[in-house]
């Protein structure tokens, strides 16, 4: 029973499936719209680092640190910007926003 | 070997049953502390295959500065919890046929449906090779030579990122005393002070 590459990305399959469930079923907060983004990312990165060590090429693991840092940089984005349609609206359905509406 | 297969079969499930906690939990609050427990265990997963400074930077930045973050907003923001939950029924049908189909969709391409495992064949086999020196003076052997120009372009983009949210997130409330330093260097001497004669025992 060896754990291979393939167990490590059935998980991160299930992951991403999982985050765009969330996508599709969270109509109405923007929060935990943010988290399902966040946990495909986390389910790239595990990709990524599984094939970078079942190859043994270290250049995976490389990219996944910069895929970390663009979804630090977009958390902070996206939750600064929820604050202030928060200050505006006052509130953070999905179904709401429609602001830039033509 | 038995013991890793163990473990990994426990980080696994608890990673994709707090993933699944974190789209159908409640409260948003609740939400987070499950996100935090999946990057906790696929940290435990990296760290299973010998990926340890992938593994540690996950922990340092998904918990210690995403899932604050997240927090800190969720805490902030005054949502009716309730009004929140309604259509969730509603958008479970589309939205779990459309997970079924993606997923579905992913396992051929992995080769696990249908037989056709030609992608992967020669890959999963290999077990994580030995290095002669360990993971993260490995990754910085490339990252400090070779990517380096990526590197800093990462620093860029999180300082981007400061920025905007700085910007976006300040706001000047009217009637609060603020000191305006310009206004006070521009200020003439004629408009600041006044010279008054004062007669001998006459007062002002």
């Amino acid at each position: 029973m060896t754990i291979g590459l393939d167990h490590y990305l059935f998980v991160a399959a299930v992951l991403f499936t999982l985050g765009i469930l969330g996508i599709f079923l969270n109509r109405k907060n923007v929060i935990v719209i943010l988290m399902c983004v966040e946990l495909m990312l986390l389910a790239v990165n595990i990709n990524l680092v599984a094939f970078s060590v079942f190859q043994g090429n270290i250049v995976g693991q490389i990219f996944a640190m910069l895929v970390l840092t663009v979804a630090a940089a977009e958390a902070a984005i996206g939750l600064a910007i929820l604050v202030v349609y928060f200050r505006n609206r006052g509130t953070i359905e999905v179904e709401d926003i429609n602001a830039m509406k033509g | 070997m038995v013991l890793q297969a163990l473990a990994f079969y426990v980080f696994a499930f608890v990673v994709m049953a707090s993933a699944a906690m974190v789209v159908v939990s409640r409260n948003p609050v609740y939400s987070v502390l499950f996100l935090i427990l999946a990057f906790f265990n696929a940290a435990a997963l990296l760290l299973l295959i010998g990926a340890e400074f992938i593994a540690m930077i996950l922990i340092i930045v998904y918990v210690g500065a995403v899932a604050v973050l997240f927090l800190f907003v969720v805490m902030m923001l005054d949502i009716n919890l309730t009004k929140l939950r309604e259509g969730f029924l509603k958008y479970l049908p589309v939205g779990a046929m459309i997970g079924f189909v993606l997923f579905l969709e992913i396992l051929f391409g992995l080769g696990v449906l249908g037989g056709n495992s030609t992608s992967l064949a020669g890959l999963g086999k290999a077990m994580p090779q030995v290095l002669a020196i360990d993971n993260t003076r490995a990754i910085g052997r490339v990252l400090y030579t070779q990517y380096f120009s990526l590197f800093q372009v990462a620093g860029l983009v999180l300082l981007v990122a400061m920025i905007g949210a700085i910007v976006l997130t300040l706001r000047r409330r009217p009637g609060l005393g603020r000191q305006r330093i310009r206004d006070q260097i521009d200020r003439a001497k004629d408009a600041a002070v006044t010279l008054v004669k004062v007669p001998t025992r006459g007062g002002v």
